[in-house]
């Protein structure tokens, strides 16, 4: 007989597959919202899906399904308040937030449900997952992808630029309803996971670590994406062999990623702007001799930056720009 | 000739305050017109009403002889906005944002065709964009995001375009660009209906320049009448040159310096 590993462990292999399908539909989700700017979105329907568990607690029915009937709501809810209003509309999210989280403990307290319970669904126990439970999560969450990454085009161009979205005759409304309701599933869903209070981390944070890298909407959302799943198992894992939160190790892995991306993507944007093409000019500057003396030529492997210009080439180097003019250089 | 765009006495509000009042319009295919006019006095209002991004609250609008709220055939209308929509938290490449423009003519769920692709394509390729299709929107200037707008609208193949003051802030040799691209167009059969401060370098396509003053439609004549010579009855600015001084609208009632 081998070693016992994780995977001996029904409940941890339920753990495991919640973990997988959570990380890999909050990302998609998450990309949208970041897009449309409403990074927090998944936040407050967070907060307002607490009174859905608080509801579910009180009526003795499943949380889940309660949870996801009010996260529609509120999701809806927040889009109407979008739509609506111009300014004054992160004010009413507010309200909504607020509202959302105290009717949930308030409810939780009539329903007799003690601090724990409630602790369950705002922080996350994968452990507990149930075999029935597990199917419900990965269900919902492969719909999630499906609409997320089958929808893309409409979804991004309707989150991009609304108004051309619109005028190109899209259906622009379904689609924002559409993301709403993605988003207010994969809250619910990733209840389990990472708890209410923290899910909107997995929604956003992967998506802010892929963006550091990324110069494209598909590979951002992809990225994120993987990250997301990676974080997730990896989390799981992590609270398995350390015994730690899982939910808390999730979101701290990912932004551990994020800390870690953060420099790389200042360093790749440093050097594209660096090598960015000079403009062409007028043509009419006076011809400038370089007057020093250079103690190599400049050519690929000098190490200063190459960027085009025009026809030819200017080496960058101590704020000046040098083109080779026969056996001297210019100052361009 | 078949009208393109057809407003009869069209009136709209914005939040209640009357905007544009009595609009009679008629645009015939292959022709461009500008639309001219001081801050305020509608013209932005107009194209978005065309457009059907706001809603009128009277009149006929009618685009390719359907009633606006039933016309359907988006992808025969090329919309240009004023600007990228503030840039956007996730980054996109000239690509991508060019191929949405392609959606009016797309399936659900299915993937670019090669028509498609051609299109995109040689949308970016119009706009001299190529080169930089992987690049991320929001690193290009703003004269090159505007080409990526006008790529977008162009990637639908459009019969009717739309363009939302192209020429703000974009220089000389970008407005020269345009109007190039859009006599391209314009010999290919296309409509445009341009919104400008001035005409600039885009002067020598204009058929018709519509002026608004005030929500009204103050005069619409061919640019090159010269009104000093030939003043048309019925049309009021009979001291004004629209090529030269578009802007500077005749004082009325109403009108400050």
């Amino acid at each position: 007989m081998g070693t016992v590993t994780i995977l001996d462990y029904p409940f941890m292999v339920r753990a495991l597959l919640a973990a997988l399908f959570t990380g890999l539909a909050a990302p998609a989700v998450g990309t949208y919202l970041v897009q449309r700017r409403l990074a927090l979105m998944g936040d407050g329907i967070g907060h307002i899906a607490v009174t859905g568990v608080g509801l579910g607690l009180l009526t003795g029915r499943s949380p889940v399904w309660t949870a996801i009937a009010v996260a529609i709501l509120g999701a809806l809810l927040i889009e109407l308040i979008r739509e609506r209003g111009r300014a004054g509309g992160d004010v009413a999210l507010a309200l909504i937030f607020y509202g959302g989280i105290a009717g949930g403990v308030m409810v939780t307290g009539l329903a007799g449900g003690s601090a724990q319970t409630l602790y369950n669904y705002l922080f996350g126990s994968i452990t507990t997952v149930s075999s029935q439970d597990v199917w419900v999560v990965v269900a919902l969450a492969a719909g999630v992808i499906f609409i997320a990454l089958g929808f893309a085009p409409q979804l991004f161009a309707v989150c991009q630029d609304e108004e051309f979205a619109r005028a190109a005759g899209l259906r622009v409304r379904a689609y924002n309803i559409t993301t709403s309701v993605l988003a207010a599933v994969t809250v619910t869903v990733a209840m389990r996971t990472v708890g209410l209070l923290l899910v909107s981390a997995l929604m956003v944070v992967p998506v802010a670590t892929a963006q550091q890298l990324t110069r494209s909407f598909k590979v951002t959302i992809l990225l994120a994406m993987v990250l997301g799943a990676a974080t997730s198992v990896g989390g799981v894992a992590t609270a398995f062999y350390v015994d730690v939160p899982p939910g808390a190790t999730i979101v701290l892995l990912a932004l551990s990623c994020f800390v870690a991306a953060w420099p790389v993507g200042n360093l790749v944007r440093y050097r594209r702007r660096l090598r960015q093409p000079f403009g062409e000019g007028d043509g009419l500057q006076p011809h400038t001799v370089v007057p020093e003396e250079h103690g190599h030529d400049h050519g690929a492997a000098c190490g200063h930056p190459a960027v085009p210009h025009g026809d030819h080439v200017d080496y960058v180097h101590d704020g000046h720009r040098h083109a080779v003019h026969g056996e001297h250089y210019d100052e361009h | 000739m078949t009208a393109v765009i057809d407003v009869e006495s069209g009136n709209l509000a914005l939040g209640g305050r009357p905007v544009l009042r009595g609009i009679s319009l008629s645009v015939k295919q292959g022709e461009v017109v500008a639309l001219l006019g001081s801050n305020g006095s509608g013209k932005s209002t107009l194209v978005r009403g065309l457009m059907g991004l706001v809603k009128w609250s009277s009149g006929d609008v009618r685009l390719f002889d359907v009633s606006l709220p039933s016309f359907r055939d988006w992808h025969r209308v090329g919309y240009v906005p004023q600007q990228l929509a503030a840039t956007s938290g996730v980054p996109a490449t000239v690509k991508e944002v060019v191929s949405s423009g392609r959606l009016s003519r797309r399936r659900l769920l299915l993937p670019m065709r090669q028509a498609d692709r051609a299109a995109v394509r040689s949308a970016i390729a119009t706009v001299e964009l190529t080169d930089r299709r992987h690049d991320a929107v929001s690193q290009l200037s703003s004269g090159q995001q505007q080409r990526v707008l006008i790529a977008r609208a162009l990637a639908g193949e459009p019969e009717l375009f739309v363009l939302d003051e192209p020429n703000a802030g974009v220089d000389h040799h970008n407005q020269l660009g345009l109007a190039r691209t859009l006599a391209n167009l314009v010999d290919a059969g296309a409509t445009v209906v341009v919104v400008l401060h001035e005409l600039g370098p885009l002067a020598g396509l204009i058929d018709r320049a519509v002026l608004l003053q005030d929500g009204r439609i103050g005069y619409d004549v061919p640019p090159a009448n010269d009104l000093t010579l030939q003043p048309t009855a019925g049309h009021a600015p009979v001291h004004h040159h629209p090529r030269s001084q578009p802007d500077h609208v005749p004082l009325g009632p109403g009108w400050e310096l």
